[in-house]
């Protein structure tokens, strides 16, 4: 803590360089206190890594069909096997983070934001405006995430973008709910009421005194979501009513294992593997920004709260 | 306690009518036409623009959209809920076939949840951080990550493979073949109920620990209770609300969730038949069970409100 108060020359140059050192710092403390965290944080960069740089990790082409290799076990061509049509399953499992993530990144982005930005004027305003609100989120909260992403994707078809929007509608009211009890508290902090006596419009004191209030929360949020949003987009996929094939994504594959009479075991076991291990990582990371923004919620004031002696 | 019950039934009644609406609004923004869904594309292009519109008027797709909506509602007051485009047997009909077998799922799912979830939550609270609760700890946040319908897949696998075994994919009810029945439900109630029981241990812990620093449970161990009275007749009671919300809320991932792993244990449930329909573009089907499936989980959620009000005397006298 003292190193980062303490280092502030007037060096811009300098001044970056302490930036970037305390945010060493506090990665290391962070780390420290949450290992798995940090152990989840770790794997789920790796896996966006690798979903980026996908065509150079890729060994083979995954849209390509080798007829003289269909339906291959694991071995040294194909480290993870082929498919009925003879394409690279590993290659698929890679490109498939690409999709999932991508999609999940997206739709978690979206919805969250929206909600978000709606909870905020919900909080602040009140109000009819609230009231309305608040019935709307609950319709939406009304439905199974799942099926209401399936109906919505179903109205508006099945693209990329569609999928993206169903899942984002599926995240709004969590956003909504969340961001909207942080508003209605923080309005009632002095210095929101001193924007406001001081003349400020609802919309500037909502972006310059509200809004930096919600963005702990936000993130927290965010990452608590994006587990979801890939279970939910594989879950589609799986369904048959998620981003079409060809392209490939882990709950796609899933499907297409399913269609065989006797399904290859390599095909139903490696997509549902990454999707576990992603959504495991994400969690983590999760639960550790939320154990250390909200320390309400961290085991530490748990056990505080629970006395030494418990420790 | 009369006013909360009252206005909790209103809220309930507006939700309900919201959600048949935006359902309909939803299913009839739908770009394709459901026509070319029925005939085929072939079809369809044949088709001559008054047959066309004879079939739109006979499916009553052709009328104003407000009173497509009250016809819907109409029939569903009257219990008619139409018929599948494809299939010729009615919304009613797959209901009483098909609904059973889900809800038997949903009940499984619901009683291996708490039998499973809420031991678990009371030993890791008893002794936080040591070796059981670590454990129970990491099987929790597993069973959290890891897909249901992907478990559920890996399971009919490994019986196959091993066993040669693969459960009757036929509608067999309770009441016909129990054995038979119980083969269909148990993996499906086992997969989903695993997951919900995660989040249940990890709840009563949290909530656990935290009731187990209040005063009252301080007082409880000063008068000399042995600790395990002080955690189950003081702590627990308190420590319960908090889980029973939960379970409640829980169960919109086990409605939706059971959609999937019902495809995936191959179980001829509600959920594959809502599928279907959303595959086959049947929006009759589509839009009376995701009305049905949101009733139930509106339902839940009053029942879940009126046994926190019930349990708790706060809001009981108030």
């Amino acid at each position: 803590m003292s190193t980062v108060t303490a280092a502030q020359p007037p060096l811009a140059s300098v001044r970056r360089e302490s930036l970037l050192r305390a945010v060493a710092i506090e990665l290391a403390r962070f780390s420290r206190r949450n290992t798995l965290a940090a152990i989840g944080g770790f794997v789920g960069l790796l896996i966006i890594v690798v979903a980026l740089a996908a065509p150079l990790l890729a060994p083979r082409d995954p849209l390509k069909a080798d007829f003289r290799r269909m339906n291959k076990p694991p071995d040294a061509q194909n480290l993870l096997g082929t498919d009925q049509v003879g394409r690279d399953t590993l290659s698929r499992v890679i490109y498939g983070a690409r999709t999932s993530l991508f999609v999940a990144f997206s739709a978690v982005i979206l919805g969250t934001t929206v909600g978000s930005l709606w909870g905020v004027a919900c909080g602040y305003l009140r109000g009819r405006f609230d009231l309305v609100s608040q019935r709307i989120m609950e319709i939406l909260q009304a439905f199974p995430d799942l099926i209401l992403a399936m109906a919505i994707s179903m109205a508006i078809g099945t693209g990329l973008s569609a999928v993206i929007f169903a899942i984002a509608i599926t995240r709004i009211p969590f956003g909504g709910r969340v961001i909207r009890s942080v508003a209605l508290s923080v309005r009632e902090m002095p210095y929101v009421e001193a924007g406001r006596a001081s003349g400020g419009s609802a919309l500037r004191i909502m972006a310059l005194h509200v809004l930096p209030q919600c963005i702990a929360p936000y993130l927290v949020l965010a990452t608590t979501h994006l587990g979801v949003a890939i279970v939910i987009e594989a879950a589609l996929g799986f369904l048959g009513v998620g981003v079409p094939p060809p392209t490939p994504t882990w709950g796609n594959m899933l499907a297409d294992s399913i269609t065989a009479l006797v399904p290859p075991w390599w095909l139903a076991f490696f997509p549902g593997l990454a999707i576990t291990v992603t959504v495991l990582a994400f969690n983590l990371l999760g639960d550790g920004i939320r154990d250390t923004l909200d320390p309400r919620l961290s085991p530490a004031f748990l056990r505080m709260m629970a006395g030494g002696r418990r420790g | 306690m009369k006013k909360y019950l009252v206005r909790r039934a209103v809220y309930a009644a507006v939700t309900l009518l919201g959600v048949s609406i935006s359902i309909f609004v939803i299913l009839r923004v739908l770009p394709g036409d459901p026509l070319v869904a029925i005939l085929g594309v072939e079809g369809h292009a044949r088709m001559m623009p008054a047959d066309r519109a004879r079939i739109m008027a006979d499916l009553g797709l052709s009328d104003p959209l407000p009173l497509q909506y009250v016809r819907w509602m109409r029939d569903i007051a009257a219990g008619q809920l139409g018929k599948s485009f494809f299939r010729g047997d009615t919304v009613a009909e797959m209901i009483q076939h098909r609904g059973p077998i889900s809800a038997e799922i949903a009940v499984l799912c619901l009683m291996i949840s708490w039998l499973a979830g809420l031991p678990v939550g009371i030993l890791s609270a008893f002794k936080p951080n040591s070796v059981p609760d670590g454990l129970a700890r990491a099987m929790s946040v597993l069973f959290i990550a890891i897909p249901g319908f992907w478990l559920g897949m890996l399971i009919v696998l490994a019986l196959l493979f091993w066993f040669g075994y693969k459960s009757p994919i036929t509608i067999v009810q309770l009441w016909q073949n129990p054995w038979q029945n119980l083969q269909i439900v148990l993996g499906p109630g086992i997969v989903l109920g695993l997951a919900q029981a995660a989040y249940i241990a990890r709840m009563s812990r949290s909530c656990l620990l935290e009731v187990i620093g209040e005063d009252f449970v301080r007082t409880a161990r000063a008068k000399g209770l042995k600790e395990g009275l002080v955690v189950l007749r003081h702590a627990l009671p308190n420590a319960l609300l908090p889980v029973i919300t939960i379970s409640g809320v829980l169960l919109g991932f086990v409605l939706g969730g059971s959609v999937a792993v019902e495809q995936a244990f191959g179980v001829p449930g509600l959920g594959r038949a809502l599928v279907t329909a959303v595959i086959e573009r049947d929006i009759v089907v589509v839009q009376n069970l995701v009305l049905l499936y949101a009733v139930i989980f509106i339902g839940v959620n009053v029942l879940v409100d009126l046994s926190y009000a019930w349990l708790d005397p706060r809001i009981r006298f108030s």
